[in-house]
């Protein structure tokens, strides 16, 4: 069974929201990603979600963007994104990793080649951003054959007719972008989430994580109230790169915790 | 990647209803403008053939671009060359200069039947902006276009044009500062406002169904040529050739061509430095398959699938990317792909000034100086109509800075 299948069944059985942070993969540095995953972890993150830079990120907003370009600048390349996973499964056995990103960094490496090294280092499951279903069908395929679940997104645009294809290739979790926009844009309607959420949940079976807009406990909180799961990246991003590059890890940990302490209040979960 | 299954009859009816060249093509976006695009898709079936839109259309290219624009023997130029005959379709007399405004045109009808307000555009040179600023004052609609920080600079006349018809440039910061990231750029602000606004591409690239609708916008510049060949030069020609940089205008004027199986079809791709150098815009001559703004096609990329920063002295065609059709007519072998570098574009420029009097585009220039490579190496009773894209006064700065830089 896929780790993330077993995390958000757990999460779900206890009656707690699931936490997942992104990061951006070599942002300050790979070593530094390392040491940021394993803070997240001890912060309470369940799921990590990994950026794998690309120079065109077109749906994302100005914050991973630079995290982005400051990845590249480092010569982080898919490869590189691989063995953080590899050496992160060397110390957890148990915390998913989702690998997020766009289609042409895999398809230069080759789709069969990235599907079996993914398998191998240990990921849980990838997001493409720019493989809506009708260009994913093959690849999420291999990717369950692989028992590593295509994580896709639903939009507030999405129709219902496209939810139900979405439901039909998705496994893992159904990532629901709470906003029209890119991410780390402002503006969050909790009660347009809440209805589309409800629509969604007619069609997907699966968890719903909802992210791009989360950014402080409040709004963690009022998304948690409808979610399974609540997605943070640049609010996280912010974090890392607003000081010098060797605390990077304490002040995502700190900050992420900040985010854990107000869904388990809210959950009803005791303080440890 | 060479294709070993296509069929024999290359068929003009592509793409499929999914956007797909062959394997070329498709919608490769985020989930937000999947929605977008399908509904753009289904407007765009209904008013294709609805003989009011097609008429307005018509209209506006006759009044208001002043089509048809003529073919010209440059019997001159054919003379000193001393091989084939050179004619050129005149895009550069269209009102804005260049053929970018048929495009426009088409798209901004189908944004006020979907009742879209707001129109937004990337530009590199800066001509698809002016076009776009230039239809959006004419039919009241606010315009934003998007133009990489480091082409702001560049063409800074463009810039102060499309301030005077009542757009906002925006200059994009990211990446490389150009064409590709204004493109990502006006993605986003797509994504952001995607119930408002209409997004006008302004080449045969992106997400389906921009590369067909782009093509049949265009077409109408092959449409002409078909009629004014045989009227003028008294047949069809032996060659097109037309700059690709994206791809626009060689798409208007190839597509109406590609049934007619014994014209050859010749695309012109920027060698900016020369392909060994490293810094050039020839994605279909240097580059490999990927995914990119939406659609799958021949990219400038390196090992890791990061999209390559890219040279030509001509803005327009400075585009890591192209469309996705170009890559089906390459694969199918029914177009070819050739390179011309800036030294040889710049040669060619010059000689159309002298020669013909006629000022082209620095795009056109590409296309112009493979003709005069081709045409003494054919008899003279061979035609080549070469798509004289654009006219060159955007290019004056460009042009005396190299020329300079040479002396």
């Amino acid at each position: 069974m896929n780790r993330i299948d077993i995390t958000l069944a757990a999460l779900k059985a206890a009656q707690r929201t699931a936490l997942i942070p992104y990061v951006t993969t070599g942002d300050p540095s790979l070593a530094a990603t390392q040491e940021i995953m394993a803070s997240l972890v001890r912060a309470g993150a369940d799921v990590i979600e990994l950026g794998v830079p690309f120079s065109d990120p077109m749906a994302d907003g100005p914050v991973i963007q630079r995290a982005s370009e400051r990845a590249l600048a480092n010569g982080v390349s898919l490869g590189d994104v691989l063995d953080v996973v590899t050496a992160f499964r060397g110390r957890d056995a148990a915390t998913p990793v989702v690998l997020m990103g766009y289609a042409n960094p895999i398809e230069a490496m080759g789709v069969e080649a990235f599907v079996a090294r993914a398998k191998a280092s240990g990921v849980d499951g990838v997001l493409v951003v720019d493989y809506p279903p009708e260009e994913a069908q093959a690849f999420a395929a291999l990717l369950a054959k692989h028992d590593i679940a295509p994580i896709f997104l639903v939009a507030p645009t999405t129709p219902e007719a496209r939810i139900a294809e979405v439901a039909r290739l998705a496994r893992g979790y159904v990532y629901y972008v709470s906003l029209t926009g890119v991410t780390g844009a402002g503006h969050l309607d909790t009660a347009g989430v809440a209805r589309k959420l409800a629509e969604i949940r007619r069609h997907v079976r699966l968890p719903l994580g909802v992210g791009f807009g989360i950014r402080d406990p409040e709004s963690a909180k009022a998304i948690a109230a409808h979610a399974d799961a609540v997605v943070i990246g640049s609010r996280i991003i912010q974090e890392i790169e607003s000081g010098p590059a060797q605390a990077a890890a304490a002040r995502a940990g700190a900050w992420l915790a900040t985010i854990r302490a107000a869904l388990d209040a809210r959950d009803g979960v005791p303080a440890a | 990647m060479r294709m070993t299954d296509l069929p024999s009859d290359l068929s003009p009816t592509l793409p499929d209803a999914h956007g797909h060249f062959g394997p070329y093509g498709g919608v490769f976006v985020a989930e937000t403008l999947v929605a977008a695009l399908d509904d753009l898709k289904a407007q765009y079936a209904r008013y294709r053939d609805d003989p009011a839109f097609q008429a307005e259309f018509t209209d506006e290219l006759a009044h208001y671009v002043g089509r048809p624009s003529p073919v010209y023997h440059a019997r001159r130029w054919s003379q000193e060359l001393g091989g084939a005959q050179i004619w050129l379709k005149r895009e550069d007399l269209n009102h804005t200069g260049a053929h970018k405004i048929n495009n426009v045109i088409g798209q901004a009808l189908l944004a006020r039947r979907m009742g879209k307000k707001r129109v937004i555009a990337e530009t590199g040179a800066g001509q698809h902006g002016v076009a776009t600023a230039t239809i959006a004052a004419r039919y009241g609609m606010e315009c934003v276009v998007y133009m990489g920080s480091e082409d702001v600079k560049r063409q800074a006349q463009n810039v102060y044009r499309m301030n005077l018809l009542g757009a906002r440039v925006v200059p994009v910061e990211s990446g490389s500062k150009t064409l590709k990231d204004a493109l990502n750029e006006a993605m986003r602000d797509w994504v952001t406002h995607v119930e408002t606004t209409f997004y006008i591409i302004g080449t045969v690239a992106g997400p389906h169904p921009y590369p067909m609708l782009v093509r049949d916008f265009q077409r109408v510049i092959g449409d002409e040529c078909i009629v004014q060949m045989p009227q003028h030069a008294g047949r069809q020609p032996d060659a097109v050739i037309a700059a690709v940089g994206g791809g626009s205008n060689a798409m208007g004027i190839f597509y109406p061509y590609i049934a007619h199986r014994d014209v050859e079809l010749i695309g012109v791709e920027a060698g900016g430095e020369g392909l060994a150098s490293g810094r050039h815009a020839a994605s279909l001559t240097g580059g490999r398959p990927g995914v990119l703004h939406g659609n799958r096609t021949y990219l400038l990329q390196d090992a890791n699938g990061q999209i390559r920063e890219t040279h030509s002295i001509s803005a327009g065609l400075d585009y890591p990317g192209v469309g996705p059709e170009h890559a089906w007519l390459k694969d199918s072998g029914r177009a070819r792909y050739v390179v011309i570098d800036d030294a040889e574009a710049l040669a060619a420029f010059h000689d159309c000034c002298r020669i013909e009097g006629i000022i082209p585009a620095l795009e056109s220039a590409h296309a112009l100086a493979y003709a005069k490579k081709l045409a003494p190496t054919l008899a003279t009773d061979r035609i080549l109509l070469v798509n004289l894209s654009g006219r060159g006064d955007k290019d004056m700065a460009t042009v005396a800075e190299y020329d300079a830089r040479k002396r």
